[in-house]
């Protein structure tokens, strides 16, 4: 009989509440001291001023070894320095990738002298990293990346354009996901391979892609004749898609697939007040029951990483409930606290609605779409 | 887990599987009491896992008990094992000795009272899983606990939709002797945990039970399991599933460290909103068979449809943490969520 996934109840330690209480001094100092705006789907707002101060605070890279820069501390305490940030409204996004999985990806399948050179870098808050995967006809089918390299002396040379590039246009470094072989029709897998991109280097130019509310977040990148020294090619030539597929297991379901939203949550319980009706207080109540569970879920996926395994199904499972949950606060909130309705439109409460509005499709599409989670869970079900 | 609780829950999973099955649920909805099922489960100890031994019990944890009733609604096991837990708990709190055989608790609907004076009861409890079969009920007083035989009371059958017993115990008159304190919404408190407890092992019940359909039924030529539409659809089930199982299972840890908080409030709304979801989606995927009383489905539908309303429906207690939200207040939400 197939077995339900499992998510065994993790409590955190003293250390990640001694951790927890070290940020939270942190970032209430930053916010008394007008060091950053609250603000939602914080891992695409950026400050770059702050993610300096955030990675000489010591919160960035905190799981690596302590000769890069890290503190050789486990996920279990990444997870509470990434939640208290993400909760508090924090910009995080300049520093996100880079901390999430860049750096991870280099210590896994890095050369030592990569990790020298790159990891210090981004622990102190001043290497930013962005994700060079999706590409005009390659969304979802990451298999079908066409991004050329082609051999050259000491080298290679990148042909070809990337897209839906979150930050790039303020990140030193990408790494891409590019193609070191004709594709093989038994098996798109093979022929792929990872490079670290310079992207203030000759021969790829940034163009911003406005998303639906005009904001400048993503990017498109064309490269043209684009020279890649061999040291910077991360892990195997050819091995590309394993290495992909490992680097996404940390993508998934960390805390920002549960508080994309949180912001609105949190105005609405102010809207509401310490006397709800009925109604808002089941409204609330059940938002928040939500969001307890879906955190206890994703603590536990951190403890798995943290004992050395790799939760795929279990990470994305969270991610497709997480970002469905995201993206019913604000429909919940609307219908339960109007706005138009008197609150002045002007309030932190309406602005906060009207910025959940505009980012929840985007919820459901970035990191894996729920329809490719899905198939990933039915996967893990012995489905497919 | 420790060797403890591997051993109950090892055990409970082979008695359920060798006895527990559609038949055996069936003639007990019909009114045939399980003496077979329930007699195995009592002499390996099950039934009072969580009662000390000085008290009549086999000594575990509350959170033995907790996973042993997961395990039971994974089988749909039609007893009143979750009632015969809370009942022993309330006595074994109270100081008192914990009867054998299957015990229930009233009263189990908001609102409702029952009366003790000079050694005597009055008012009447409705809805009381088992009461008929019970070897004693656990009455939680204005004055205190009370242990009644069931035969110095009148009763008055009824069934849930899940052809639970849910009785109407008339007390008005019948003598009672108080063994003890219960402390105000402490049986309702308990009873949505086990409720929850209940539905999320019942929830991985169906899950199962729907992924083995799909894989077994063909249609155009191919299993289900090979439908887009239909894996999507068990995908978003599994999700429900799973968060079911952990809200549960958050609010069982919560509960053995002594300190449940919010998390039987969370579970019971959870797992109840889960419930239909999952009940929904279940029945979706197994067609027209899944509607039939010949497939063991409804036996699991049922009981989902029917324990999500008791102790409190989501309703209740998504505006009891609402509530306590609000009083937090916004700035406080995170520290409340997080439970920090």
């Amino acid at each position: 009989m197939t077995t339900a996934l499992t998510y065994p109840p993790r409590t955190l330690g003293p250390e990640q509440e001694a951790m927890r209480a070290e940020v939270r001094a942190f970032l209430q100092k930053e916010y008394a001291a007008g060091g950053f705006g609250r603000g939602q789907e914080a891992m695409a707002r950026y400050d770059l001023e702050f993610s300096r101060r955030w990675g000489q605070a010591g919160f960035i890279g905190i799981t690596w070894p302590k000769q890069y820069g890290g503190r050789g501390l486990t996920f279990l305490d990444r997870y509470v320095v990434t939640e208290e940030a993400l909760a508090a409204g924090a910009p995080v996004g300049a520093h996100w990738v880079a901390d999430r999985q860049s750096g991870p990806l280099l210590l896994k399948y890095g050369t030592e002298e990569q990790r020298q050179r790159f990891l210090p870098r981004i622990v102190a808050g001043e290497a930013f990293f962005c994700i060079g995967m999706s590409e005009p006809d390659s969304g979802s089918d990451l298999a079908s990346v066409r991004m050329s390299a082609t051999r050259t002396d000491g080298g290679w040379l990148l042909n070809g354009t990337k897209l839906w590039t979150s930050l790039a246009h303020i990140c030193h470094y990408m790494i891409a996901l590019v193609r070191t072989s004709p594709v093989n029709p038994d098996n798109r897998h093979e022929g792929m391979s990872q490079m670290i991109v310079d992207l203030k280097a000759p021969g790829v130019e940034v163009r911003p892609v406005y998303n639906l509310s005009g904001e400048h977040h993503f990017n498109q990148e064309v490269f043209t004749d684009y020279f890649v020294p061999d040291e910077n090619v991360v892990g195997e030539i050819g091995a590309g898609w394993e290495q992909v597929m490992s680097e996404l297991a940390y993508e998934r379901s960390g805390p920002e697939r549960i508080l994309s939203t949180f912001q609105t949550l949190v105005e609405l319980v102010r809207q509401v007040g310490d006397d709800p009706s009925e109604v808002e207080a089941r409204a609330i109540g059940r938002l928040t029951a939500h969001l307890m569970t879906l955190r206890g879920m994703s603590v536990s996926v951190a403890g798995m990483l943290a004992d050395g395994k790799m939760p795929v199904t279990e990470a994305a499972l969270v991610k497709d409930v997480g970002t469905n949950y995201c993206k019913e606060v604000p429909e919940v909130a609307r219908l339960i606290c109007p706005p138009e309705d008197g609150a002045g439109s002007n309030s932190r409460y309406e602005k906060m609605l009207r910025t959940a509005t505009l980012i929840a499709p985007s919820l459901t599409i970035q990191g894996g779409t729920r329809e490719i989670l899905r198939g990933m869970i039915a996967r893990g079900l012995g489905l497919r | 887990m420790n060797d403890m609780r591997t051993l109950i829950l090892d055990t409970a999973e082979r008695i359920f599987r060798d006895l527990c099955d559609q038949a055996l649920v069936d003639k007990a909805e019909k009114g045939e009491w399980p003496a077979g099922l329930w007699q195995t489960l009592e002499d390996s100890g099950l039934t009072q896992a969580s009662v000390p031994e000085e008290r009549g019990g086999a000594g575990g944890t509350i959170g033995d008990g907790l996973y042993f009733l997961k395990t039971s609604g994974r089988y749909a096991a039609p007893l009143p094992l979750a009632e015969t837990l809370i009942a022993g708990v309330l006595l074994a709190e109270a100081g008192a000795d914990v009867p054998a055989g299957p015990l229930t608790i009233a009263p189990v609907r908001a609102g409702e009272v029952i009366e003790f004076r000079d050694g005597t009861l009055s008012g009447t409890a409705s809805r009381v899983p088992f009461a008929h079969a019970a070897a004693a009920i656990v009455v939680a007083t204005s004055a205190g606990l009370a242990i009644v035989d069931p035969k110095a009371v009148r009763i008055e059958r009824d069934k849930s939709m899940a052809g639970e017993p849910r009785d109407t115990v008339i007390f008005d008159g019948a003598s009672a002797t108080i063994v003890g304190k219960v402390p105000a919404g402490r049986v309702w408190q308990l009873g949505a945990l086990v409720r929850s407890v209940q539905m999320a092992g019942a929830l991985e019940g169906i899950l199962a039970m729907s992924v083995q359909y799909v894989q077994d039924r063909k249609q155009f030529g191919r299993t289900l399991s090979k439908f887009q539409a239909v894996q999507q659809s068990l995908a978003a089930m599994a999700g429900q599933v799973a968060a079911a199982s952990s809200a549960a299972d958050t609010a069982i840890e919560a509960t053995e460290a002594g300190d449940p908080g919010v998390s039987i409030a969370v579970a019971k709304a959870r797992v109840g909103e889960a419930a239909g979801i999952a009940a929904e989606l279940a029945h979706q995927a197994h067609g027209a068979i899944g509607f039939t009383h010949e497939y063991a489905l409804h036996q699991f539908t049922r009981r989902l449809w029917a324990w999500r309303d008791e102790f409190g429906g989501e309703p209740y207690w998504q505006a009891e943490i609402g509530r306590q939200v609000a009083k937090a207040g916004a700035d406080n939400l995170w520290k409340f969520a997080s439970r920090t």
